[in-house]
C-alpha cells in the first residue's frame, strides 16, 4: 500500500466515510470526527506510519489537507 | 504565552474589555440572556471593573437552553452529572468553543508535566466514552485528557470493578515509563484505592507518573478523607506521588483549574475566580470565605463567561504563589449548604451514600 492508500484508509476506517469525501473533511466537520473519534484517527495513523504524534500537532490536525503537512514533519510523504 | 503568565493589573484590563464584548455578544444572540439582563438594567459602558459584571447563577442551565448560535450550529451537547430524578444542566458548544477549549487545556496541563505523550490508565469503565450521544462531564474529561495519552487502558469494568490483571499487565508492559493516570476523585478512592486495600495489593507506578483527578470532595469530606489523607494513602499504595486536584464544572469547561506543587489551584491567563459574599454577592477580601464565581473568556456559544457557582472557598492570594505561576489561587471548601449535590464524582456517589 502506498502512503496515500495508507493514509486514506485511516481516515475511511474511523470514520466510515466514502473516499470521495475525505479532500473536503475537515475536524468536526462530520459527527464521527469529534474529539473521541480524532483520537481514534490519531491511533490509526500511529500505526499505519508507526509514529508517534506531538500533543500540538494533535491539536493542529484540523482537516484532511492539514494532516499531510503535519505528516510530513514526521517524515512521512504522502 | 505560558498559561500562567497574566498578573493581577494585566488582567483586570485584558478581562474587563474583553468580558464586555462577550456579555455584549451574547446579549444580541441569546434572547433569554437579554432579558435577564433587562431585568437587572446592566449599561455595560459603566462598568468599571470585571466585579461590577452581571453573572448567571449555574442552576440557571438546567432551567433553561441558553444558546447564542442558530442550532445547526451547535456541534456538541454537555449534560452535567446528575443522577435519575435530577435536573441536568446543558450546555451547547459550537465547534469554536470545542477547539479552544481543548487548547486551554493542553496549554494548562502542560504546565504539570512536560508536554509528551504517556501510556494512560483511566480510573473509569470504558462504557462512559462508548455511547457518543451521551456527552457528560465525565466523558468531556476523559476525552479532554486524551490527547495525552498513547496507549488508553481503562481500570474498572462496568460494575466499577477493578481489573486487577488488566493493570498489572499494562503497567508490566510500561515497566520505566512515565503513567499518566486519570479518574474522578470519588472514584479513585473508592475503585482504586479502596478496591487494591481490600485485595491487600499494591501498584508500583514509575517515577515521573502522575494521577490528575477533579470532580468534587463532597463525598469524601463525609468519609473525612483530606486531600493530604488521599494523597498519602495513595502514595503508599500505588507510588504516585504527584497527584493533582483539579476544579471545574460542565457548565464552564473552558476553565480548568489545576492544583500547583503546594497544593492551590490557579486560574489560568484564560480565567479567573471572584468570592462573592452570599447575602449580598458582594466580593470578598483575600481569605474571606464565599460562593465561588467562575469567570472564562471562551465561552461564544452560549453566555457561561460569568458564573456563580453553588460552591464555597476562599482566594488564598494573587500573583504570590511559591509555585511561581501568576494570578490568583484559591481553595474550594465545599458545597455551600442547602445547594443540591452535584459534580461528576458526587453525583455518581450517591449510590453509595
Amino acid at each position: 500500500m502506498s502512503n496515500l492508500e495508507k493514509y486514506n484508509e485511516a481516515f475511511i476506517s474511523t470514520f466510515e466515510v466514502d473516499a470521495d469525501a475525505l479532500p473536503n473533511l475537515e475536524y468536526l466537520s462530520i459527527e464521527a470526527w469529534d474529539s473521541v473519534g480524532h483520537m481514534g484517527l490519531i491511533a490509526a495513523l500511529e500505526d499505519a506510519f508507526d509514529i508517534m504524534f506531538d500533543p500540538d500537532d494533535i491539536l493542529d490536525f484540523s482537516s484532511y489537507q492539514k494532516g499531510k503537512e503535519i505528516l510530513a514533519k514526521y517524515d512521512v510523504t504522502i | 504565552m505560558k498559561p500562567f503568565a497574566l498578573n493581577k493589573e494585566q488582567k483586570q484590563e485584558l478581562f474587563l474589555a474583553y468580558l464586555k464584548d462577550l456579555s455584549k455578544f451574547h446579549l444580541e444572540h441569546c434572547e433569554a440572556y437579554r432579558k435577564i439582563l433587562e431585568g437587572i438594567a446592566c449599561d455595560f459602558d459603566k462598568v468599571n471593573s470585571v466585579e461590577d459584571l452581571p453573572f448567571l447563577p449555574v442552576s440557571l442551565f438546567k432551567k433553561l437552553s441558553l444558546k447564542s448560535i442558530a442550532d445547526n450550529e451547535v456541534f456538541k451537547k454537555i449534560t452535567s452529572s446528575g443522577t435519575s430524578g435530577q435536573q441536568v444542566s446543558q450546555i451547547f458548544l459550537d465547534r469554536k468553543d470545542v477547539l479552544n477549549q481543548q487548547k486551554a487545556l493542553v496549554n494548562i496541563v502542560s504546565s504539570l508535566f512536560e508536554k509528551k505523550r504517556l501510556p494512560m490508565l483511566v480510573i473509569d469503565s470504558e462504557s462512559v466514552v462508548k455511547d457518543r450521544l451521551k456527552f457528560s462531564a465525565r466523558t468531556a474529561g476523559i476525552q479532554g485528557f486524551s490527547i495525552f495519552a498513547r496507549e488508553r487502558v481503562f481500570a474498572l469494568d462496568d460494575k466499577m470493578q477493578l481489573q486487577v490483571e488488566k493493570v498489572q499487565d499494562f503497567l508490566n508492559k510500561h515497566q520505566g515509563e512515565s503513567i499518566l493516570v486519570f479518574g474522578f476523585t470519588f472514584m479513585v478512592w473508592q475503585h482504586f484505592y479502596q478496591a487494591l486495600k481490600k485485595l491487600d495489593l499494591k501498584l508500583d507506578f514509575p517515577q515521573g507518573s502522575v494521577l490528575i483527578h477533579g470532580g468534587g470532595w463532597k463525598k469524601l469530606q463525609q468519609e473525612a478523607v483530606s486531600p493530604k489523607v488521599f494523597k498519602e494513602s495513595l502514595k503508599e499504595r500505588t507510588n504516585l506521588s504527584l497527584v493533582v486536584d483539579y476544579y471545574g464544572m460542565a457548565e464552564q469547561t473552558g476553565s480548568i483549574f489545576i492544583e500547583c506543587e503546594c497544593g492551590h489551584l490557579h486560574c489560568s491567563n484564560l480565567s479567573q475566580v471572584i468570592i462573592r459574599n452570599p447575602q449580598d454577592f458582594s466580593p470578598c477580601k483575600i481569605g474571606e470565605k464565599g460562593l465561588i464565581e467562575v469567570i472564562s473568556l471562551l465561552p461564544h456559544a452560549y453566555p457561561g463567561h460569568l458564573l456563580l457557582t453553588e460552591d464555597e472557598g476562599y482566594i488564598l492570594g494573587e500573583d504570590d504563589c511559591p509555585c511561581g505561576r501568576q494570578g490568583r489561587y484559591f481553595k474550594v471548601v465545599g458545597r455551600a449548604t442547602n445547594a443540591e449535590i452535584r459534580g461528576c464524582s458526587d453525583t455518581y456517589a450517591k449510590n453509595f451514600i
